[in-house]
């Protein structure tokens, strides 16, 4: 076991290596804050190297795979066309921005029926042209002492989505962030950096996906900030559906001022091994927070989530709902923390896992964490582990429904729990189809007789703490 | 030809032996109940019929219109024309009521070769039967059984059955839980498919149920066994005396109410 620790150490060389070249290049190289935001973040990288199972924050999750690799950034933006993208285009959208490997691709995108008020560009070409606008928020919430994924996103950011909703400006279609990775014979990192503001009454809905055209290793390193203003009303929507061997760890960190309400749906479907931070921090009175997720893992995905709700105003309210269903050898993880600060009273914090193992070998780790130092607080957490209900089944079965046909509908209606959350729009629409052709690709793998047999196996626990 | 013909079944769960040889026959437009008490094998026997996989057939045949039901898969049994009503409903999130039962319709009537109802076919007929069981049109809407009262799922039961059309309707203890009013609606619902075609068993713990639904025949299940067969009468003999006076007329162990 000694030789992986010696690899990760000669792969923070290479990093080295990387981050030395990308600083001569790097958009806004000359900008003093932005030069020393990024060195503080790279020297921290390398202090804490990546993470291991030691740390409690990756306790179920073991990223040796990625620290092993050498990843290099994309050597050049590779040109597609708008046929390439097909799969993924939704209906109804105020705007489109396409990323290819990490980089904003204008020519694919599409800005053209947002309204006044609204400033959408590639990252890169607004710290070109506004670095102002950019310095007052970019790096401002996020985290990168805990976490050394955010920190090497800062060392290498780059590009990414940005955009700016004015005061009172009402966004009414969804803005869509597509990120494409494409095939390459070199292990390749991208580290796309979202800065997404929507100003005080506000309103939002921002659809950020991850897709692959191509196979080969790939490691995409996302962080979003997305800032909420006083009473501002957004709706966030992270869909990971890269090829079954693509890493992909994306943090969410969401900043929350009086009154805002957010809502965050993560839906992770692709991806082989992949670990969602959702982070809201719930910094100004009254401020509403859902965080809603569905996971859905076959063949080997291993998919982390890892929320961490931050109270630090009183008033506020957040609810975490998330769903898993897990089949043949997936892992699924649900890290559910919640941090009450001291001066945050009345806060109502609510949090529910709800996991279906489909296969012996499907494995979910669950796992509430709740840290509380203001006493007039109401926190409630639960989590359960089960499989297909044999009640259920025989029930759908006795009124003439065949068992693959009732399988299926118990699956999709276990998965319809997170649709429901979500607000009728083509947002809502375009998560809704993704998620039932999903269940029905996993509710088509052959199950024997055998899984229901293993009842005894079933495992419930609540707790309200 | 009969409708089921039960002979000599034998059936065990978890290694128990809960059925020790049961011989029923129910002709078209008959409608036999099935009395007994607590832990007799009553539920067993339904469920058995509508084919739950948890139950082992160890000896015996059921024949259902002179096919072999216990080589059918629930879903097949279903669509033969055999309909239970739960004991205990189950209660589904995420699947509405409406959803549910057009799908189970159109499962059975695609069995059947006939063409399979649309939305708009389907609520007309869907809403006359929530009225002729006094149940609310909202329900159809929402998730099926849940957070339905005791009584609301009974109804929901009898209203699936309407709309099935089975032919054998298997009651499960029905009348269980049920306040009068309720009680009423749903004998009433049954009676109202009562035809020269169906056949119909009646489970039930009380002979309050009879009172309602009056059956053609009373079998009386002691320990697994029918320890008697009679007339609509055995059902209020039964009332008067109880059932430890027909299980110490079979010399059994003591009854245990």
């Amino acid at each position: 076991m000694g030789t992986p620790v010696a690899t990760a150490i000669q792969n923070v060389e290479t990093y080295l290596g990387s981050f030395t070249e990308f600083q001569k290049r790097a958009p806004g190289a000359k900008l003093t804050w932005l030069r020393t935001l990024r060195e503080a973040a790279f020297a921290r990288f390398c202090e804490t190297g990546f993470p291991t199972t030691h740390d409690e924050d990756w306790r179920f999750t073991n990223v040796s795979a990625i620290a092993r690799t050498p990843f290099f950034l994309p050597s050049g933006r590779k040109q597609l066309s708008e046929g390439d993208l097909q799969l993924w285009s939704m209906e109804g959208t105020a705007a489109r921005l396409v990323f290819v490997d990490g980089q904003f691709a204008p020519e694919l995108s599409d800005t053209g029926s947002l309204p006044a008020g609204v400033s959408v560009s590639g990252l890169a070409e607004q710290i070109a042209k506004n670095p102002q606008d950019v310095e007052s928020h970019l790096g401002r919430y996020l985290d990168t002492g805990r976490d050394p994924f955010s920190a090497l996103n800062t060392a290498f950011l780059n590009d990414g989505a940005y955009f700016h909703v004015r005061r009172g400006t009402v966004v009414e279609g969804p803005i869509h962030l597509l990120f494409v990775s494409t095939a390459s014979d070199v292990a390749t990192m991208t580290h796309p950096r979202n800065l997404l503001i929507v100003e005080n009454e506000a309103q939002a809905t921002v659809v950020e996906e991850y897709v692959s055209l191509g196979g080969g290793t790939v490691l995409s390193n996302s962080v979003t900030e997305l800032v909420a203003g006083e009473n501002a009303t957004v709706s966030h929507y992270m869909i990971e559906r890269e090829h079954k061997q693509a890493f992909n760890i994306s943090t969410l960190r969401i900043q929350q001022d009086r009154s805002a309400n957010v809502a965050s749906h993560s839906l992770l479907i692709g991806g082989g091994l992949v670990r969602n931070n959702v982070h809201p921090v719930l910094a100004g009175e009254g401020g509403e927070c859902l965080i809603n997720g569905l996971f859905i893992g076959e063949g080997r995905q291993h998919l982390d989530n890892y929320m961490h709700v931050e109270h630090a105003s009183p008033h506020c309210s957040s609810r975490q709902f998330y769903n898993g269903i897990l089949d043949e050898q997936a892992h699924g993880v649900f890290h559910g923390r919640i941090v009450v600060h001291k001066d945050a009273q009345k806060t109502d914090a609510k949090q529910t896992n709800r996991n279906l193992l489909l296969s012996d070998d499907a494995q979910i780790d669950t796992k509430p964490q709740l840290e509380i130092y203001a006493d007039d607080v109401k926190c409630t957490h639960g989590a359960t582990i089960g499989q297909i209900e044999e009640n259920a089944l025989f029930y759908l079965q006795s009124r003439g429904i065949d068992e693959a046909s009732a399988r299926k509908l118990l699956l999709l209606a276990f998965a319809s729990e997170c649709v429901e959350r979500m607000k009728e729009g083509p947002a809502r629409k375009y998560a809704k189809t993704l998620i039932h052709e999903q269940v029905l690709s996993v509710s088509a793998h052959v199950h024997s007789a055998g899984g229901l047999a293993n009842q005894g196996a079933k495992r419930t626990w609540e707790e309200v703490g | 030809m009969s409708l089921l013909q039960i002979k000599n079944l034998h059936v065990t769960v978890a290694g128990h032996e809960i059925l020790k040889g049961i011989d029923l026959t129910i002709n078209p437009g008959e409608v036999h109940s099935i009395m007994g008490p607590n832990g007799s094998g009553k539920s067993t026997l339904a469920q058995v019929l509508s084919r739950r996989e948890t139950y082992k057939v160890t000896e015996g045949e059921v024949l259902f219109n002179g096919k072999d039901l216990l080589a059918m898969k629930p879903e097949e049994a279903a669509c033969e024309g055999v309909f239970l009503a739960f004991q205990y409903p189950v209660e589904i999130p995420g699947i509405s009521n409406a959803y549910f039962l057009r799908s189970a319709l159109n499962a059975v009537r695609k069995y059947r070769g006939e063409d399979e109802v649309d939305a708009m076919d389907f609520l007309p007929m869907y809403r006359e039967k929530l009225k002729f069981l006094d149940m609310d049109e909202k329900l159809m809407n929402r998730s099926l059984n849940e957070g339905f009262s005791g009584g609301e799922k009974k109804r929901n039961e009898i209203l699936q059955m309407a709309m099935l059309q089975p032919k054998l309707a298997i009651l499960d203890e029905t009348d269980s839980g049920l306040d009068i009013d309720a009680l009423r609606i749903v004998a009433n619902g049954v009676n109202s498919m009562r035809s020269p075609e169906r056949g119909m068993l009646v489970v039930t713990h009380y002979q309050r149920l009879l009172n309602y639904i009056v059956p053609d025949y009373v079998h009386v299940l002691v320990d697994g066994r029918i320890a008697r067969s009679g007339g609509p009468e055995l059902a209020l003999e039964l009332e008067d005396k109880g059932y430890g006076w027909v299980e110490a007329g079979r010399q059994t162990a003591p009854a245990s109410l």
